[in-house]
């Protein structure tokens, strides 16, 4: 048996080393340890409760505005208010825009460079290797002008954010009660210049990008599967949610029940074994604990590691959401030659955020259409001395929850569990592995594993300022 | 006389990644055009290291990083983006090492070093009361470790992807910068040269007493939390993102995300900033 550290994991946000054994050309084990520990939950302690909005979004410069999604619900619960309608609306188009940053983001900057050829790209950008590359000449040229283009294109869904945002990274409107921005009308016509610009390029580059890759590599939809899922969903309006929450634990779909969130930390870098709802947990780091190897704690949902993100929001909406997602979703797997069962694997991973990507894009030009600029964006509040708030959402890699407990007018507690801290998790007390250590375990490998294991982690878009906070 | 391009090495700390995000948002210069072209006529860059965008992984890239200083000592640029964790070793590692061993050893050998945002540039979030993990900025990092290189800071959270591209502009023109171009928290003069208030589009408001009384109200935001009276940036006259918004145009109180004490002196951030606070450790002269 071989050991193969793969440190660091680039092309990814954060510092994440993965290790595997390799055993017959085999991967029979995997562990995924998150490098670095910031103690952001430490700082928001004793803070004044709105600090959390501005402090959290700043988790991550990748995806703020899933943070900054998250604390407002999160507040918006302990205030016990809600948004206008105007103001949902709103907050959903801002979001919606960094749903289209990422994926575009991911897909070519991220993850294409694995498959194209070792000088595809200009300088360090190239991957530098030439191995298992399938596409022609002329496909890898097209994809690599491609990966320029989409440059602009993530620019420009940035702008998107910003347009009633704020600015990006780093979101500076969405607030508890809503948002501070009141767009005008010309902003409304820069919003759906932007967003149709966007919308062509999803249509016409992304998706056929995104086949290709599916028709060359058709294997990857049968590696890096998990099959455990689950999601918060996301981009509430009117009660109902566009994403529905839910669960796969046994090849069915259930309704979510967010009190059956624990969060082990046997093998992280914590005091104890956790195991703990995060409304009450506790964890002081202990950089020093010997049986632990990673800073990312194991969130378990019934005691299961679940894979999140768009693969499990599609498998949810599949089942129980809006039709216009069912046929766009049916169209794509068609078209890849592939079916729901496979959402759950490296490819089926991507198409998933395909499939959503222009979904999401065309809800955006729904709400655009009910936006009223004349009418408020936010309520006012008055904060209470105590308080507890939960707010969950999908973020683009996935589930999303915050956790606050305020007390005498200042926080008490603030608890974060984000997507990659489910899909990158270590261990728990059982010995259950997380999701990617799992999705990598059993994959069969050409040479020392480089190649499959950063194609299947990389399939999950880890996060891991967002993992660890 | 056209030279070799200037090489950067792009190192992350204890950080989110948003300043690379930030600077992949540049406009006129744009992000390829600072990769594939000259940045001021005949001098270019050649980014050789970045975790986020390169292409190779694991022990490939490790192998990049580790070439550097060596025979390149003298030759290469130094992007630190993100805080240095102190306390202890295992806060944060790349490649097996601690972040703030490989971020010295880096900065030993190269030409200069730009802090990238505020966590870079004076340990910001991460460093936030009670600094759990003990992280400092490069340039402390440096003062610490006896390290002689010179430093600026271009902080922000993140900063304006101009901030970052008028700095290396600088530096490919003049090279890294003297201390007498650099303002008492060691960021260029010309990069940071006034306060946001200074050339707010709500001064008016504030001039005469028309303060916001709630989000999304017209009027000034001081009552809101304001910082903008005591936060150098030129965010009023270039906003952000191609010029679409930026945080009081947005109705959103600036949060003085530039200041070395972000995020312990500007908290509580939303609310209202006192005289005293006017006149104290923060308010510094040039």
């Amino acid at each position: 048996m071989r050991t193969v550290t793969i440190d660091p994991i680039t092309r990814i946000e954060g510092h994440l080393r993965v290790e595997i054994q390799v055993e017959d050309g085999t991967i029979v084990g995997a562990r995924c340890s998150g490098a670095l520990y910031r103690g952001l939950e430490e700082i928001l302690r004793g803070r004044h409760p709105l600090d959390a909005q501005r402090i959290t979004t700043r988790i991550c410069g990748v995806c703020p505005l899933a943070h900054s999604t998250a604390a407002s619900l999160c507040l918006d619960d302990a205030l016990g208010i809600s948004p206008p309608r105007n103001g949902q609306l709103l907050r959903n188009l801002i979001y919606g825009a960094n749903f289209l940053h990422n994926h575009i983001l991911h897909f070519y900057h991220l993850a294409l460079p694995d498959y194209l050829p070792a000088d595809a790209l200009p300088g360090a950008l190239s991957p530098g290797t030439d191995e298992d590359r399938r596409f022609s000449r002329e496909e890898a040229r097209k994809l690599a002008d491609h990966y320029l283009q989409a440059l602009d294109m993530r620019r420009k869904a940035q702008e998107l954010v910003a347009l009633f945002g704020g600015k990006m990274p780093h979101d500076m409107s969405i607030v508890p009660g809503g948002v501070t921005y009141r767009p005008d009308p010309g902003d409304v016509a820069a919003f759906r210049f932007r967003l149709k610009e966007i919308v062509d390029f999803i249509r016409g580059v992304y998706i056929p990008d995104l086949l290709l890759l599916a028709r060359r590599y058709p294997d990857y939809f049968e590696l890096g599967g998990v099959g455990k899922l689950l999601t918060f969903g996301c981009f509430p309006l009117d009660g109902d949610r566009l994403f529905p929450a839910g669960a796969v634990l046994d090849g069915e779909p259930e309704p979510l029940d967010p009190a059956e969130i624990r969060e082990h930390t046997a093998r992280s870098w914590y005091r104890g074994n956790g195991a703990q709802h995060p409304r009450e947990e506790e964890a002081e780091p202990d950089p020093d604990k010997a049986e632990a190897y990673s800073w990312i704690k194991a969130p378990r949902y019934r005691g299961e590691a679940c894979e999140v993100g768009p693969a499990a929001r599609a498998a949810i909406a599949l089942a129980r959401g809006p039709g216009g997602f069912r046929e766009a979703a049916g169209e794509l797997l068609t078209e890849a030659k592939t079916g729901p069962e496979r959402l759950s694997s490296t490819m089926g991973r991507h198409l998933a955020r395909g499939m959503e990507a222009l979904f999401i894009a065309r809800a955006m030009e729904g709400w655009l259409a009910e936006l009223d600029p004349a009418a408020p964006v936010a309520v006012a509040f008055t904060l209470p001395r105590e308080a507890r708030g939960q707010g969950l959402t999908d973020a683009p890699r996935g589930a999303l929850g915050h956790w606050v407990e305020v007390a005498g007018g200042k926080i008490a507690r603030y608890q974060v569990i984000a997507p990659t801290t489910w899909n990158a998790s270590p261990r728990d007390e059982k010995g259950a592995p997380g999701p990617i250590e799992r999705a990598l375990q059993g994959t069969r490998v050409s040479g020392d594993g480089l190649l499959e294991a950063g194609r299947i982690v990389r399939s999950f878009d880890p996060c891991l300022a967002c993992a660890i906070q | 006389m056209r030279g070799e391009p200037l090489a950067v090495v792009w190192f992350q700390g204890a950080g989110c990644t948003g300043c690379s995000v930030s600077l992949m948002n540049a406009a006129y210069p744009d992000i390829k055009d600072l990769l594939l072209d000259e940045v001021v006529p005949g001098k270019s860059i050649t980014l050789v290291f970045h975790a986020t965008l390169m292409g190779p992984t694991g022990r490939p890239a490790l192998e990049v990083l580790d070439r550097f200083p060596g025979e390149a000592a003298g030759d290469y640029l130094l992007v630190v983006e993100g805080a240095l964790p102190t306390r202890h070793p295992n806060f944060g590692r790349v490649g097996e090492r601690p972040m703030a061993e490989r971020a010295a050893g880096l900065a030993r050998g190269a030409v200069g070093v730009v802090a990238m945002g505020t966590c870079a540039s004076y340990g910001g979030i991460p460093a936030g009361a009670p600094n759990p993990t003990g992280c400092v900025g490069i340039g402390e990092l440096l003062r610490r470790e006896g390290i002689d290189v010179p430093v600026v800071n271009v902080p922000g959270c993140p900063p304006h992807p101009r901030w970052f591209v008028e700095t290396v502009a600088h530096i490919l023109l003049h090279g890294p910068p003297r201390p007498e171009e650099l303002d008492g928290v060691g960021r260029l003069r010309a990069v940071y040269p006034d306060l946001v208030h200074d050339n707010c589009p709500r001064r008016a408001d504030f001039d005469v007493g028309r303060f916001a009384p709630a989000f999304g109200a017209e009027g000034c935001l001081y009552e809101l939390g304001c910082k903008g009276p005591y936060t150098d940036a030129n965010c009023p006259y270039h906003e952000w993102n191609g010029g679409v918004n930026w945080c009081i145009k947005a109705g959103h109180p600036c949060i003085g995300c530039c200041e070395p004490e972000f995020p312990d002196y500007p908290s509580p951030l939303f609310r209202k900033a006192g005289a005293e606070e006017a006149t104290g450790a923060f308010r510094r002269s040039g």
